[in-house]
């Protein structure tokens, strides 16, 4: 049945009321239930009537502008912060006397004098958030797989609200336990990889430990773990139906069922879960100032203390920062930022090739 | 190839919801049976329970026994796996893995069993796709998505998928309720041919598919709702639909009823 305008009520009224009317469908008695056709409610067309005008100004077209203000909001606020970024890095980039790029130490402040660069902190940067990515990518799919497909539900309420809890820790938290306590196992850790496998270059160390990039990198995991679990398993949840019984029709195993539907199904949403939590390991901060070694040397070790991050550099350094040190911060802040950009966009597509093959079944 | 099977009073669950009752029957090999009934009266947890399936629901449960060929399928020591690589199935839905190729749609109950020889798969596909009576139409772009297919190449893309693990059995939930009319004959076409090797039971709601394609006929019913439903006459198809033994199995296929 057409959308009846309200104009046409009170004409129509009941069944053949005025003009001809359609009826709808011939009329099967019901017992149990009231009659389908209310007075308000006319069920009938008139034929010949001419069809309701489009409205110019409708819902439609309020929605219609508020959607595109909204987006087109977002796209200026990110090319104004990139500005800012711009106008007060100009300052300080113009008085460094190093190249920006491959220089990797630190130390802007002084007026006529400025030595930074950005390499070692993007370096540490990257290498930090990859290590924590490493670890926490395998642990966290796991727990979304069991939480979704083998624990008993009441287990995995339960489970999968502690892990939300988890993301609910101020990272100031997550940086002072890590620092006061979980130092200290990640030094036997390290310790031990370094004795087992110290001719592998990550693990190679003149015998210091402490607070190491392979701190921060595990206190970082265990910080983008819940991101990761949670978005993933929601994920995992949404796999269709049949195509988890396609697959146990044809004799998969619980692990075959989701190697053969849940994953494939998965993979768009597990990049883009990834993808947050690579965004967060980038940008995290606080946490890692208070557990990285802030050191300003390129090292590939991972046990020995150093380490530190463009966004720990900048928690650290802000405080005793001239104007010339903070708009050299900026600069690196700036370098952040398109690395962080860098990465969506691969991400982006990467889930863009998967949805091309897909896009392709349904032309 | 093609077993036979005998259900002794089969009784399934859902939770506690009885869904049918004390089923017995016997299929025999290389033949089509169809299961008809009103809506709701158990044919599809029915045939679910032939290949294990209806346990993946949650709070799914049998009991009594199926046997394939004088085997319980549901022994404490049987493989599941195994059963539902025997007793293969096509859903209403075409359900193709929607990120797979039609190839590797095709192939993979094969490489589920560890088939990996590439040689090995491709005649496996051609041969299923063949059977499936879909080879000609795909053979050029077996490497695009299979749920590019039309809704009919695709059912019949799963019942190659079906088919290309060599099952004994092959179970089909209402497989044409989603198709056209040319697709539907393409697929009851189909049935005539596989039931030269495989044991068939197919539910449909298409009384005249019932009698073109079937060979044996089992009616269901329920009394009421709430009511678990229970196997009302099983017979050969052309008694059933010329000469019914129960007043209700003639109401329901004449339309006075359900
Ligand atoms: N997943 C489920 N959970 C609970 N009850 C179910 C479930 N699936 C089916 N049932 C119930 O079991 C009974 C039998 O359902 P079944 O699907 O086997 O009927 P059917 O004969 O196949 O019907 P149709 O012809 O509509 O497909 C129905 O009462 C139905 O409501
Ligand atoms: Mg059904």
């Amino acid at each position: 049945m057409p959308a009846q305008r309200p104009g046409n009520t009170l004409a129509a009224g009941h069944s053949g009321v005025t003009g001809e009317t359609v009826s709808a469908l011939p009329t099967v008695e019901v017992p149990d239930r009231p009659a389908p056709a209310r007075p308000e409610e006319p069920r009938e067309v008139h034929v010949g009537e001419p069809l309701p005008k489009r409205r110019r100004y409708g819902g439609e077209t309020y929605f219609k502008s508020l959607t595109t203000v909204g987006g087109s909001a977002v796209l200026a606020i990110i090319a104004a912060i990139a500005l800012f970024l711009i106008i007060e890095a100009v300052p300080a980039l113009s008085a460094n006397k190093e190249n920006f790029f491959t220089f990797t130490k630190w130390s802007p402040n002084a007026l006529n004098d400025a030595h930074f660069g950005i390499a070692s902190l993007a370096f540490g940067t990257i290498l930090s958030a990859a290590i924590a990515l490493l670890v926490a990518v395998p642990i966290a799919l796991g727990i979304a797989l069991y939480l979704s497909h083998y624990a008993h539900r009441r287990v995995a309420t339960i489970l999968g609200f502690a892990i939300d809890l988890l993301a609910a820790v101020p990272s100031v938290v997550f940086g002072l336990w890590g620092r006061e306590f979980f130092a200290v196992p990640v030094q036997d850790l390290s310790i031990w990889l370094n004795k087992y496998l110290g001719w592998f270059p990550l693990f190679a160390s003149d015998g210091r430990f402490g607070h190491s990039v392979l701190l921060g990198s595990l206190v970082l995991a265990i910080m983008i773990l819940p991101i990761v679990t949670s978005l993933s398993r929601e994920v995992f949840m949404q796999t269709p139906r049949e195509h988890e019984e396609a697959a146990m029709a044809l004799g998969a195993t619980k692990w075959e069922v989701i190697r053969t539907a849940v994953l494939p199904y998965g993979r768009p949403g597990i990049v883009a879960s990834v993808m947050l939590g690579l965004g967060r390991a980038l940008g995290e901060t606080i946490a890692l100032a208070m557990t990285l070694g802030s050191s300003f040397v390129i090292s590939w070790s991972v046990v020995e203390p150093g380490g530190n991050t463009i966004a720990a550099n900048i928690a650290n350094a802000f405080g005793e920062a001239n104007d010339q040190g903070r708009s050299a911060l900026i600069a690196s802040g700036l370098v952040l930022f398109a690395i962080t950009l860098i990465v969506n966009m691969t991400a982006r597509a990467i889930v863009r090739r998967r949805k091309r093959f897909l896009a392709a079944a349904t032309t | 190839m093609a077993k036979r099977i005998e259900a002794d009073n089969v009784t399934a669950y859902y939770g506690s919801f009885k869904a049918i009752e004390g089923v017995n029957m016997v299929i025999e090999r290389k033949s089509v049976t169809a299961l008809i009934g009103p809506s709701g009266c158990g044919k599809s947890t029915f045939l679910r329970s032939i290949n294990r399936m209806h346990e993946v629901i949650p709070n799914g449960r049998v009991e009594g026994t199926i046997s394939v060929d004088g085997q319980n399928i549901y022994d404490k020591d049987v493989d599941v796996t195994a059963v539902r690589r025997m007793i293969g199935m096509v859903f209403q839905r075409p359900n193709p893995f929607p990120t797979m190729s039609i190839f590797d749609n095709v192939v993979a109950g094969l490489k589920l069993v560890g088939v990996r020889r590439k040689g090995e798969l491709q005649v496996a596909a051609e041969k299923a796709l063949r059977g499936a009576n879909l080879w000609e139409e795909v053979k050029d772009r077996l490497d695009k998505p299979g749920a590019g297919l039309s809704g009919g190449q695709q059912q019949r893309l799963c019942i190659a998928r079906a088919i290309a693990v060599e099952p004994q059995v092959v179970l089909m939930d209402e497989p044409c309720s989603a198709l056209d009319p040319i697709s539907t004959l393409a697929i009851e076409d189909l049935i005539g041919e596989l039931k030269d090797s495989y044991t068939i039971v197919i539910v449909t709601h298409n009384m005249q598919q019932a009698a073109r394609v079937s060979d044996r006929t089992a009616f269901f019913s329920l009394e009421k709702t709430g009511d678990p439903g229970r196997l009302v006459e099983y017979d050969e198809t052309q008694k059933i639909f010329t000469n019914p033994g129960e007043k209700r199995t003639e109401d329901y296929i004449t339309g006075r009823f359900g």
